[in-house]
């Protein structure tokens, strides 16, 4: 016990460098197209990204406008002069032998994100961000004794977030990496996912001894991280080894990892000792970036509603449960896709001033698009947008099955029909038969013929064999042909049968 | 008839006349190239387009034929200094590292006198990489000086100055960072003009010093210097230094006297160690401008001596980062000795680069390096800011500043050699104006005999200094210089005619 104590007192000090990818045609200095996915290795290449002598860069406005969205996004300050350097060392993936970042004068700084671990709100301080251009990707043909270049990827902008180290776990980075996916989805500035590397994280580790009030002495990075898992398994990995160190009397050393994903365990890259000196300076080809107050506030007032915001009013508007909220707005096109449904709900309760339950229908199209609507987008490998059902039929569906109309067994028929050929709810309830039968003679006149042909099972349940309460149910639903509203049958058979 | 030492508009006129054809004029000018232009003649030239130029000139006389008001450029040859890119077109810098590399593209002001139908002979010899007053850092060797041949050029534009003033082309491609066209111009008795930074586009441009280079022609009179100017001006989406500020009609409004223009003569660009003859003959220009009826003021440019160290410090900074993409893993020269990363950069970059070179990109290196920044690079563009402010100040008082463009006159070839100061001490009277950003002009303003030896005499060149975007300010004052006098008509024994 006592030893569990002490290790508890241990507190990581965690600070989180991320680089995103922005989602622009072209790249950050030049018109190459800036796509991800191309698989043909030196295709979206030019002379500028190439670094040809006597090529020059110019600065993508659209990348300046999403560096400044999503700084705001981030509750930053926006430099209305900020400046472009060149950080050098020579690798062949770097064409021009220097990278085109930001040093002293960053796009955006001094901001915040707040994010809610288990019901309290931590705020986590971002330090800057910075705009900068991608490197391309070496490549090394096993066996072969050479590498290859693929300047694809060289030039594409990017925007780094760096925060303080205000993070205390591994799961509170996760969290802050999913808010910050989120928010960069929600301001259609990136993809921000991290298998396909338009996320990377490398986060900062360190442990501080109990009792220990300034930061530790030495902070180790880890790279190599594609996944939100990963981040957290391998920060609890490094949490755990600096701890076990550091009730050894040792210190870490400052070095730069990396994630291994087949042994999960971080394996030492190279010693931050030999460290570059970059030499930065102010690139003289670019003039300093000047972002007017009225640019800055234009994009304030363009803000989308962030994750935060809509989370609160899911709650206050809608009554959702928290993990429901959670998974809605993790999806940014399925919450587009549910918003969208609700709109058409009070649409048509407006219109047709029904005395019909708003908030439970709207819990209804909650449930159906985390449940069977994910089910169904997931496996067909889509987005909310690309499938064939309008958010108009969703919304009638979802009428139909509280109102009685169909069951919710048939509803469920009628969503994949119209996932996998689209259509309206009523041709396919006539077209499959699914309409529940609600009227009550045709109902009686079934039941009075299971009455009369099931005499044995009528006795036992008269003698107190709830059983035969089921069974007879059972023969009158088959009567119906399974359409059969099962309250009215249920409702009834009891009063027949008294 | 004589059309070597024609000027761009007497040509320009004959082509509009239909005296010649522009294929007739490549072709003599193409003559005149291969003859004097070689590597064991003047060298320089390091590569000749002759099939391309053919081609361009047929070109240019289809449009000759149809269109009466095609630009004054239009069919007429010229040359490029081997710092521009050119599609297709060989392109070294002077340097082995680029020996053998072919662009695939044009810059800016290569495409821009594309469109206009002029005739591109080749490419001409420079300092490696423009490091240089002397085309003697070349890898291809010195280019020679037309006027007498055991004698530099100047540079880096040597191939480019030396080509005009030997006739081979009427105009020539050239670029400056810190006197690379107006002392080769001023040594070769031509006429040099030096933009203001950013009225020119350096796309395509190997980049020396980004913060001051400067592409620019050498001609042989200011008015063709104008009619090149009005062509290569103006903002190129792809270089964000460029100006959008409208082109004036430079050549249009020359005019051919100077009542109420004020002319500054700053006292520190006569410098110690200047030739007293160089000096007389300044003086005896700033008299002519004074006859055209512009008012001469003595001014004072204090922080003058500042500038070399300023430039001293800037320029190889941006040097050692401009330089660093030729790695021999994209193009260039890549060691065949080469078995691992490591060694493709240090072996590549050890037999590519020349001394200068080298020697540039360690001081800059160690200039750009942690802890020495703000020391060097940072202050170095604190104190280039003052230079700014201080030619602000003085443009108040005055329309432009006249002095020499060179305090000597060509000394011998060799004479640059084991001395990496050289280029410093020629380029005193160049740098700060380049430093500021400003424009000026080199013309021709008479002789003087060398230090050496007393019974050659060597062109000497009047510099004009403007103010920023301030071309017709000093296009004006050259030009009208130019209408009481015949210095830029001379030219060179021994290059026919």
């Amino acid at each position: 016990m006592e030893e569990k104590n002490v290790t508890n007192e241990y507190t990581p000090v965690i600070g989180l460098e991320i680089h995103v990818q922005l989602k622009t045609k072209s790249k950050m200095f030049c018109d190459s197209p800036n796509n991800p996915d191309e698989t043909v290795p030196n295709t979206n290449i030019c002379e500028v990204c190439t670094a040809q002598p006597g090529t020059l860069p110019v600065a993508n406005k659209e990348a300046v406008r999403l560096g400044t969205m999503l700084g705001l996004a981030l509750n930053c300050k926006i430099a209305n002069n900020c400046k472009f350097d060149r950080k050098s060392y020579f690798y062949p993936d770097l064409p021009k032998g220097y990278q085109i970042s930001q040093y002293d004068k960053p796009i955006a700084e001094h901001g915040y994100l707040d994010i809610n671990v288990d019901g309290v709100v931590k705020r986590v301080r971002i330090r800057r961000a910075h705009l900068e251009e991608d490197a391309g990707k070496n490549i090394h043909p096993e066996g072969l004794g050479y590498s290859l270049v693929d300047y694809n990827r060289a030039g594409c902008p990017l925007i780094e977030i760096v925060t303080e180290p205000d993070i205390t776990s591994a799961k509170e980075a996760r969290i802050f990496l999913e808010e910050l996916r989120n928010i960069v989805r929600y301001i259609g500035a990136g993809s921000a996912d991290m298998e396909k590397g338009t996320m990377r994280l490398e986060p900062n580790i360190s442990v501080r001894k109990p009792g220990q009030q300034e930061l530790p002495n030495y902070k180790v990075e880890v790279k190599n991280i594609n996944s939100f898992k990963f981040a957290e398994s391998a920060i609890e990995y490094e949490i755990a080894r600096h701890i076990e160190m550091l009730k050894e009397g040792q210190t870490p050393k400052q070095v730069t990892m990396g994630w291994n994903e087949k042994a999960s365990q971080t394996v030492e890259q190279r010693s931050k000792e030999e460290a570059n000196d970059y030499r930065y300076f102010p690139d003289p080809d670019l003039p300093v970036l000047k972002l007017s107050d009225e640019f800055i506030s234009n994009l304030q007032s363009a803000l989308p509603e962030l994750p935060a915001a809509k989370r609160l009013r899911f709650e206050e508007e809608y009554g959702l449960p928290d993990e429901d909220i959670q998974n809605l707005v993790n999806w940014k096109e399925l919450t587009e896709y549910f918003e969208e449904v609700v709109s058409e709900i009070q649409a048509w309760i407006k219109a047709e001033h029904t005395n019909e339950d708003e908030l439970k229908l709207v819990k209804m199209a909650a449930n159906w698009c985390l449940q069977d609507f994910s089910a169904l987008l997931n496996a067909a490998k889509i987005n909310p947008s690309e499938s064939r059902i309008t958010q108009e039929n969703f919304a009638e569906l979802l009428k139909h099955i509280a109102d009685g109309k169909i069951s919710v067994t048939a509803g469920k028929k009628v969503f994949s029909e119209m996932f996998e050929h689209g259509g309206e709810p009523d041709h396919i309830i006539e077209d499959l038969g699914l309409t529940q039968i609600s009227d009550t003679s045709e109902i009686e006149s079934a039941i009075d013929n299971v009455i009369k042909s099931n005499e044995k099972a009528v006795l036992d349940y008269k003698a107190g064999q709830q059983k035969s309460f089921g069974f007879l149910v059972g023969m009158a639903m088959k009567e119906l042909k399974g359409k059969g509203n099962p309250q009215l049958v249920n409702e009834i058979l009891k009063k027949k049968l008294e | 008839m004589e059309l070597a030492y024609l000027e761009i508009s007497e040509l320009a006129e004959k082509l509009r006349k239909k005296e010649i054809s522009s294929v007739e004029l490549t072709k003599y000018f193409l003559e005149r190239v291969k003859k004097y232009g070689t590597e064991n003649e003047l060298n320089a030239f390091l590569t000749i387009t002759e099939k391309e130029a053919l081609l361009q000139a047929e070109e240019a006389d289809r449009i000759l034929s149809k269109d009466p008001n095609a630009s004054v450029l239009t069919g007429i040859p010229y040359a490029a200094k081997d710092l521009f890119s050119t599609k297709g077109i060989r392109t070294t810098a002077s340097s082995k590292i680029l020996d053998q590399f072919v662009p695939v593209f044009d810059s800016t002001v290569i495409s821009k006198l594309n469109s206009e139908k002029s005739v591109l002979l080749g490419k001409t010899n420079l300092d490696e990489f423009a490091h240089g007053s002397s085309t003697e850092t070349s890898a291809y060797g010195p280019s020679k000086n037309p006027w007498d041949t055991t004698r530099i050029p100047g540079g880096s534009s040597g191939g480019s100055a030396a080509a005009v003033a030997a006739g081979l082309v009427p105009f020539a491609l050239a670029t400056e960072t810190g006197g690379s066209i107006r002392l080769p111009a001023s040594l070769c008795g031509v006429c040099g003009w030096k933009p203001t930074y950013g009225r020119v586009s350096r796309y395509g441009v190997i980049a020396m010093t980004s913060s001051n280079d400067s592409p620019g022609t050498i001609a042989r009179s200011v008015k063709d210097l104008a009619y090149t100017a009005e062509i290569l001006s103006g903002h190129d989406a792809k270089d964000s230094t460029t100006s959008v500020k409208d082109i004036p009609n430079y050549a249009a409004n020359l005019r051919s006297d100077l009542k109420g223009v004020k002319i500054g003569v700053p006292k520190e660009y006569f410098v110690s160690g200047m030739q007293p003859e160089v000096e007389t003959k300044i003086h005896e220009a700033i008299e002519k401008l004074k006859e055209l009826g512009a008012e001469i003021i003595e001014v004072s440019l204090p922080l003058t001596k500042y500038g070399s160290l300023v430039y001293a410090i800037v320029t190889p900074a941006e040097i050692s980062s401009n330089l660093a993409r030729f790695d021999g893993i994209r193009y260039g020269h890549r060691s065949k000795d080469a078995k691992e990363l490591l060694d493709i950069y240090a072996k590549s970059r050890e037999e590519g680069f020349g001394d200068e070179a080298k020697r540039r990109i360690m001081t800059g290196t160690y200039a750009l390096s942690a802890g020495y920044y703000d020391a060097y690079y940072l202050k170095a563009q604190k104190v280039r800011r003052l230079l700014v402010n201080e030619f602000n100040d003085v443009f108040e008082k005055v329309d432009a500043l006249v002095c020499a463009s060179v305090p000597n006159v060509a000394q011998k070839i060799g004479t640059a050699k084991d001395n990496p100061l050289f280029g410093y001490i020629a380029d005193q009277l160049n740098i700060p104006a380049s430093m500021a950003g400003l424009p000026a002009l080199s013309i021709p303003c008479g002789f003087a005999k060398t230090e050496d030896d007393t019974s050659v005499e060597m062109p000497v060149g009047l510099q004009i200094i403007g103010p920023q975007w301030g071309e017709q300010n000093i296009f004006n004052i050259g030009h009208a210089y130019q209408t009481i006098t015949d210095w830029h008509k001379k030219y060179p024994k021994g290059f026919g005619e």
